[in-house]
């Protein structure tokens, strides 16, 4: 007999091992994230991915398939509540796209452009963070950090580095670099990293680069968030690159 | 028999008056529109104060105590109060003055910036005061729709505003806007 499990009345297959994210990417139906990547352990933070199963909201990502699994995904009561996340990411951070360099190529804005969201709801926080622009290709903006982990998982997996972490707790939390001075100035991070351009937002970016690709013409002016998230992986090239 | 028309009051805050600029691209559309709409306050009439309003469209966020004051104004006389364009969401470009002190940013400009003859900080009373952060309209005010958009593009404008002359509630579907 097949493992399978259903989601939103659509029966599909499943391996071994594969989580409710894995299982549901392999068969082309997509849940929102963005914490997640596929080929990096899934983290179950940033609780886009959050979906029903049997009555109990769960992370997709990180949540075993198990045979006979009824899941509600795509519904309204689901995404409303992420939205609302997503609104709480916006205003606890500083998310002023039209000057961000990562406009048209950031996730976060897509969320928002996938799930409608016109306006941030809450008051916005307007928080000062601190950036670090001392390394001279890589640029630092801890302002636009939503501590989705996925640099920190990067750098420690894919790049065998350790240049990130997450420091503090709850709305104390803070991303930082794992070197002598904390800067990144003095860290082994190198601009072809997976951990230098993983990153969903525009909080680590690279320097001169941002407007060689102009503001209409960007990832997610021509695609939407579910045609890019259906397709990605880390590639072989990068996985072997980094051996 | 004289329909009477839709009014609209218009006004930009905190604003660079791009979205103004944006609407105005609806070009040769506006003469249609004119059909149906009339304009009351507005930077375009030039009238310096709302009379009762079906819409008012407010451009820019919230950075002086008389932005305070004239979006009062527009939630007291307009029936549908639309927030439009990025400022007027969440604070954008003039928000980033957040990040530092109001006093710096003052310093920065009137003190310490290049070329200034006989540094002072402007304090006469005609000047309205300064908020001591850039704030979104939805801070002070109910807000019925958001109209995002760095600016919203003329379409962006016909489309909600057919929707409401029709006397309908205005939907922007997901993906069909932008932030930038
Ligand atoms: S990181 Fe994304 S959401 Fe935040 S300001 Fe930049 S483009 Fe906008
Ligand atoms: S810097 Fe980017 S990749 Fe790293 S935790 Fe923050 S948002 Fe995620």
């Amino acid at each position: 007999m097949q493992n399978t499990i259903i989601i939103d009345g659509q029966e599909i297959i499943f391996k071994d091992g594969q989580t409710i994210m894995d299982a549901a990417l392999a068969a082309k139906i997509y849940i929102p994230h963005l914490c997640h990547y596929p080929g990096l352990t899934p983290h179950g933070n940033c609780k886009l991915c959050t979906v029903n199963l049997g009555g109990k909201s769960v992370s997709a990502c990180t949540t075993p398939a198990m045979s006979g699994q009824q899941i509600s995904n795509n519904t309204a009561e689901l995404n409303e509540a992420r939205t609302t996340v997503t609104q709480m990411l916006f205003i606890e951070g500083d998310h002023i796209c039209p000057s961000c360099e990562k406009t048209g190529n950031c996730k976060l804005q897509a969320m928002a452009y996938h799930l409608g969201m016109l306006d941030e709801h809450f008051s916005p926080f307007y928080p000062r963070r601190e950036i670090d622009a001392s390394h001279p290709a890589i640029l630092l903006d801890r302002s636009r950090c939503i501590l989705c982990d996925l640099c920190v998982r990067a750098s420690r997996e894919i790049d065998g580095k350790n240049v990130f972490a997450i420091a503090g707790r709850g709305i104390a939390a803070h991303l930082i670099v794992n070197s002598s001075s904390g800067k990144l100035v003095d860290s082994d991070i190198d601009v072809s990293d997976l951990a230098t351009n993983i990153c969903p937002v525009g909080a680590i970016l690279i320097k001169e680069q941002s407007y060689t690709i102009p503001i209409g013409k960007r990832i997610y002016d021509q695609q939407t968030i579910v045609e890019v998230g259906l397709q990605e992986a880390i590639s072989e090239k990068t996985k072997h690159d980094h051996d | 028999m004289t329909t009477t028309k839709i009014r609209i009051a218009t006004t930009s805050l905190a604003g660079c008056f791009g979205c103004h600029m944006s609407f105005l691209d609806m070009d040769e559309r506006l003469v249609a529109l004119l059909e149906h709409v009339e304009f009351n306050r507005s930077p375009l009439t030039d009238i310096k104060h709302c009379d009762p309003c079906d819409i008012g469209l407010v451009e820019g966020g919230l950075c002086n105590a008389e932005n305070i004051k004239v979006l009062r104004e527009f939630r007291a006389n307009c029936k549908i109060l639309i927030a439009m364009g990025a400022c007027a969401i969440n604070g954008g470009v003039p928000a980033m003055r957040n990040h530092f002190d109001l006093r710096e940013c003052l310093e920065e400009v009137y003190i310490n910036g290049t070329g200034v003859e006989q540094p002072q900080i402007p304090n006469d009373t005609e000047l309205p005061l300064l908020l001591d952060k850039v704030r979104p309209l939805s801070d002070v005010v109910q807000v019925d729709y958001y109209l995002p958009g760095c600016p919203p593009s003329a379409n962006d404008f016909l489309r909600i505003l057919s929707q409401l002359l029709e006397g309908k509630q205005a939907v922007i579907p997901a993906n069909s806007f932008h932030f930038d």
